[in-house]
C-alpha cells in the first residue's frame, strides 16, 4: 500500500501538550493509590454499582471511539472505496490508542489484575460468558491494530523488506480487523442483557447487540469526521470536503436505520411511555435520542454536508449520542435496588480525564513524528 | 458474490439471528439430580441471628462493628447491616407502622434471611469469564473459586439477588458469597445456619423434598397445629410444634428467574422482604446465552464471515493501492 502520508513535524512541547501531561501525571499518581490501597480508595464503586465511570467511559466508550479504524477499513478494503484511503491512517491511530488504553483501563478496573492471564488459560475458559468473548476479542483486536499499524513504523524507519512481506499478508489482518469489532462491539451490548430487571426497559432489550453495533459504526464515522476537521483546523492543513461529504451520506442512512430499529423495538415492547415519565431515566432517554435526531436533521440537507461547521456539529452530536446511549445502558438505566447509589468520585473522574489526556498526547507525538496524515 | 449481495445476506442473517432469540430462549435448566436446598420460613424466624453468628464461625469471618459502637463493642456484638465481604448470611427486618403484629404487612414486622439462593440457572456462573463461579452438577451448590477470579465483578452486577460481595478496601480483594457450607456438607454435616436455627425457620434438606414441605405448609389450614422440622428435613431432631400462620399464596423460588434451590415462605408479600418479584419466569441467563449461542454456535458464523472478509480484502488489495498511488504494479 503506497501512501502519500508524511510526518507533520514541528515542536512537540507545546502548551496544550504540557497541560495534557500534567493531567496524565495526576492520573498516574491516583492510579498508584488505587494499586496500593484498593479500588475503594479512589472510586465510589460499591456492591450495588460494581462498575462505574471506568467501565462505562474508559472501556465501553473508549473502545467505541476507537472504531474509526474499523469502519474506514470496512469502506476501503471490503467495499473497495479507495477514495477514502487518506482517512485510513489517521483513523487507525485513534483505534490503536482507543483500544490499547481501553484495555489498560479494564486492567486497572478489575480487582484481581494479577490473575488477568486466567482469561487466556484454556482450563478456566467459560465460553458462555459474554465477557470472556469480549476480553478475547478485544485483546486479539488490539494486537491486530498494532500489526495493521506496523507499516507506518517500517516506512518511517525505512525497513523495506519486512514491510513488503507484511503487505502480502496484511489482508488477513484487515479482515480480522473488521470481524473482531463486529463481534465484541455488539457483545458489549449483549453484556447488559443478563442484568434483567436491574436495567430499565428503556435499554433492556434483546436487540442491544444490534443497537450497540449500528451505533458504534456511526460513532466510528463521526470520530473520523471530527478528527479530519479538527486536524485540518488545528494543524492549518487544507480541508477536504468531498470525502467527508460522502461519508456524511453514509452516516445519515445509518442514523435513520438506528432510530427505526430503536423505536420500533420500544413500541413493540410497549415501553416507549417510560420516556415521558419525567424521571432521570426518561429524561436522559430523550436527550440521548435527540442527539441521534439532530445529525439526521442537519445532514438531511445536502448543502450542509459541505459545510465544515455544521458537519462538525452533526458528528459531535453523533459521538455524544452514542456515548450517552452507552452511559445510560451501563450506569443510568441500571438500578440494583436495595438503596444503592453511585456517583463517580473526583479521583475516579481525574483518572478518566488523565487517560484521555494521555491518549491525545500519544496522538500528537505520533502524527508529528510518523507518516500518518495525508500530504494534500 | 458482489458486495451489495454480500452485505444484504450478512445483514439479514444477523438480524434474523438476533431477532429470533427474543422469542426462542435456550432450554431452561432443570434441578440437578441430588440438589440440596434450604427452606426459610419467615413466619418461624424470631430474629435471634444465631444463624449469622454460626455462619461467621463456620466460615471464619469476623463480626462487623458499626463505627459509633467501636468505643464499647469489643466484637461481642455483630451488627452487620447487610451482606458484605465479612457477612455471608444476614437477618434483616421489615417493619411498618407501629410494628405490633408479627408477619403483618400493615402495623407489623417480619424477618428476612439473605444469602445465596443457589439458582438453578445462576447468572454469576454464566457471566464469569474465568469459571470462578461454578455450579456443582450433582448438588447444585454454587461455589466461588478465588484462584480463578480476576475481580471483574460481573457476577456482583448480574446476580438478581445482589449476593456476591467484593472487597473495595484492600489491594488484594476477593469475591465472597455463601457456598452452602460445602465444607461441612462434605463431612456429612449440614450448613451452620440450619444447624443452629432454634425454630426450624431455616431448614436444610433435599431441594425437591423442601418444595413438598413448603407446599404442605401452604395447603395446611391456618391456625392448625403443625410439626415444623428443625435442622434437616427428615432428620430425627425434635420438631417445633406451632400453629400454621397466614402465608402468602405461594412460596418464592419456584417460578422466579428460572427457580432457586433456596426457597422462601412468608406472611408478608415477598417484595417487602426485598426479594425481586417483577422478574421473568425464565432466567435472564437463558436470554443472553441464546443470543451468544445463536451468533457463535461452533464459531461457524464468525468463521464464514471472516473468510468472506478475507476474500474481499485480498481482491481489493491491488485496486486500493492503484487508487492511491495512481500507478500500476
Amino acid at each position: 500500500m503506497k501512501t502519500t502520508a508524511q510526518p507533520l513535524g514541528g515542536k512537540l512541547l507545546t502548551k496544550p501538550f504540557i497541560i495534557l501531561s500534567i493531567l496524565a501525571i495526576i492520573a498516574a499518581y491516583l492510579l498508584a493509590e488505587r494499586l496500593i490501597f484498593g479500588l475503594g480508595a479512589v472510586t465510589n464503586l460499591n456492591n450495588g454499582y460494581a462498575w462505574g465511570l471506568w467501565v462505562a467511559i474508559d472501556v465501553v466508550i473508549g473502545t467505541a471511539l476507537g472504531c474509526g479504524g474499523f469502519v474506514i477499513a470496512l469502506l476501503v478494503y471490503i467495499f473497495n472505496r479507495g477514495e477514502y484511503h487518506p482517512l485510513v491512517r489517521p483513523a487507525l491511530i485513534t483505534s490503536v490508542f482507543g483500544y490499547t488504553l481501553g484495555g489498560l483501563a479494564a486492567m486497572l478496573d478489575i480487582g484481581r489484575y494479577w490473575q488477568a492471564y486466567n482469561l487466556f488459560l484454556p482450563w478456566y475458559a467459560q465460553p458462555n460468558s459474554v465477557m470472556f468473548e469480549v476480553a478475547l476479542c478485544v485483546t486479539a483486536y488490539t494486537i491486530v491494530l498494532w500489526i495493521e499499524f506496523t507499516p507506518v513504523f517500517l516506512e518511517r524507519f525505512g525497513i523495506k523488506g519486512l514491510r513488503n512481506k507484511l503487505e502480502k499478508v496484511l489482508f488477513i489482518f484487515i479482515a480480522l480487523g473488521v470481524l473482531l469489532p463486529l463481534m465484541h462491539q455488539s457483545s458489549l451490548g449483549t453484556m447488559m442483557i443478563v442484568m434483567g430487571f436491574k436495567l430499565s426497559p428503556l435499554w433492556h432489550t434483546a436487540l442491544l447487540p444490534l443497537l450497540f453495533l449500528v451505533s458504534v459504526i456511526i460513532m466510528g464515522y463521526a470520530v473520523v469526521t471530527v478528527e479530519a476537521i479538527l486536524s485540518s483546523a488545528g494543524f492549518r492543513r487544507p480541508y477536504d470536503t468531498t470525502i467527508l461529504n460522502k461519508l456524511s451520506g453514509i452516516m445519515w442512512f445509518l442514523l435513520l436505520g438506528y432510530l427505526v430499529i430503536r423505536f420500533t423495538d420500544l413500541i413493540i415492547r410497549g415501553q416507549l411511555g417510560l420516556a415521558l415519565s419525567g424521571d432521570l431515566n426518561g429524561n436522559l432517554f430523550i436527550i440521548e435520542n435527540l442527539l441521534f435526531v439532530i445529525p439526521v436533521i442537519i445532514l438531511a440537507k445536502r448543502a450542509n454536508r459541505n459545510h465544515p461547521r455544521l458537519l462538525f456539529i452533526a458528528a459531535m452530536s453523533m459521538l455524544l449520542a452514542g456515548a450517552l446511549f452507552r452511559i445510560n445502558t451501563y450506569l443510568i438505566g441500571y438500578d440494583p435496588g436495595r438503596g444503592w447509589s453511585y456517583f463517580p468520585s473526583v479521583s475516579e473522574i481525574m483518572i478518566t480525564v488523565g487517560l484521555f489526556a494521555f491518549e491525545i498526547m500519544l496522538y500528537l507525538i505520533f502524527v508529528k513524528k510518523l507518516p500518518i496524515l495525508d500530504r494534500s | 458474490m458482489n458486495r451489495r449481495h454480500f452485505l444484504k445476506v450478512a445483514s439479514t442473517s444477523a438480524l434474523t439471528a438476533i431477532g429470533a432469540d427474543a422469542a426462542q430462549a435456550r432450554e431452561p435448566k432443570t434441578m440437578p439430580p441430588k440438589a440440596v436446598g434450604m427452606l426459610y420460613d419467615s413466619t418461624l424466624c424470631i430474629g435471634c441471628k444465631a444463624c449469622v453468628a454460626a455462619c461467621k464461625r463456620a466460615n471464619d469471618r469476623p463480626p462487623e462493628i458499626a463505627e459509633h459502637h467501636k468505643t464499647w463493642n469489643q466484637g461481642t456484638w455483630d451488627t452487620a447491616q447487610d451482606l458484605s465481604g465479612d457477612t455471608l448470611n444476614v437477618i434483616l427486618a421489615y417493619s411498618h407502622g407501629n410494628m405490633s403484629q408479627k408477619d403483618s404487612e400493615t402495623d407489623g414486622y417480619a424477618f428476612m434471611k439473605r444469602h445465596c439462593l443457589h439458582c438453578i440457572d445462576p447468572s454469576c456462573v454464566s457471566v464469569c469469564p474465568v469459571s470462578a463461579m461454578r455450579k456443582d452438577p450433582s448438588t447444585g451448590i454454587v461455589t466461588h473459586h478465588p484462584e480463578a477470579c480476576i475481580g471483574c465483578r460481573y457476577c456482583v452486577l448480574a446476580c438478581p439477588f445482589s449476593v456476591p460481595q467484593f472487597d473495595y478496601n484492600t489491594p488484594f480483594p476477593q469475591i465472597h458469597k455463601c457456598q452452602f457450607c460445602q465444607h461441612l456438607q462434605a463431612k456429612g454435616e449440614i450448613p451452620a445456619c440450619c444447624d443452629v436455627c432454634p425454630t426450624g425457620a431455616t431448614l436444610f434438606g433435599d431441594a425437591r423434598a423442601l418444595i413438598e414441605e413448603a407446599k404442605r405448609r401452604l395447603a395446611a389450614k391456618e391456625g392448625d397445629t403443625y410439626e415444623f422440622p428443625r435442622g434437616k428435613l427428615g432428620s430425627d431432631r425434635s420438631t417445633h410444634i406451632a400453629k400454621i400462620p397466614k402465608y402468602q399464596n405461594n412460596f418464592y423460588g419456584e417460578r422466579e428467574v428460572g427457580s432457586t434451590q433456596v426457597i422462601y415462605l412468608s406472611g408478608v408479600p415477598f417484595e417487602k422482604l426485598g426479594l425481586p418479584t417483577q422478574v421473568t419466569e425464565h432466567s435472564y441467563v437463558s436470554l443472553s446465552e441464546s443470543i451468544q449461542h445463536t451468533l457463535y454456535k461452533g464459531m461457524i458464523a464468525p468463521a464464514a464471515l471472516l473468510t468472506g472478509l478475507m476474500v474481499m480484502a485480498y481482491r481489493n488489495r491491488d485496486k486500493s493501492n492503484e487508487t492511491n498511488s495512481g500507478e500500476k504494479k
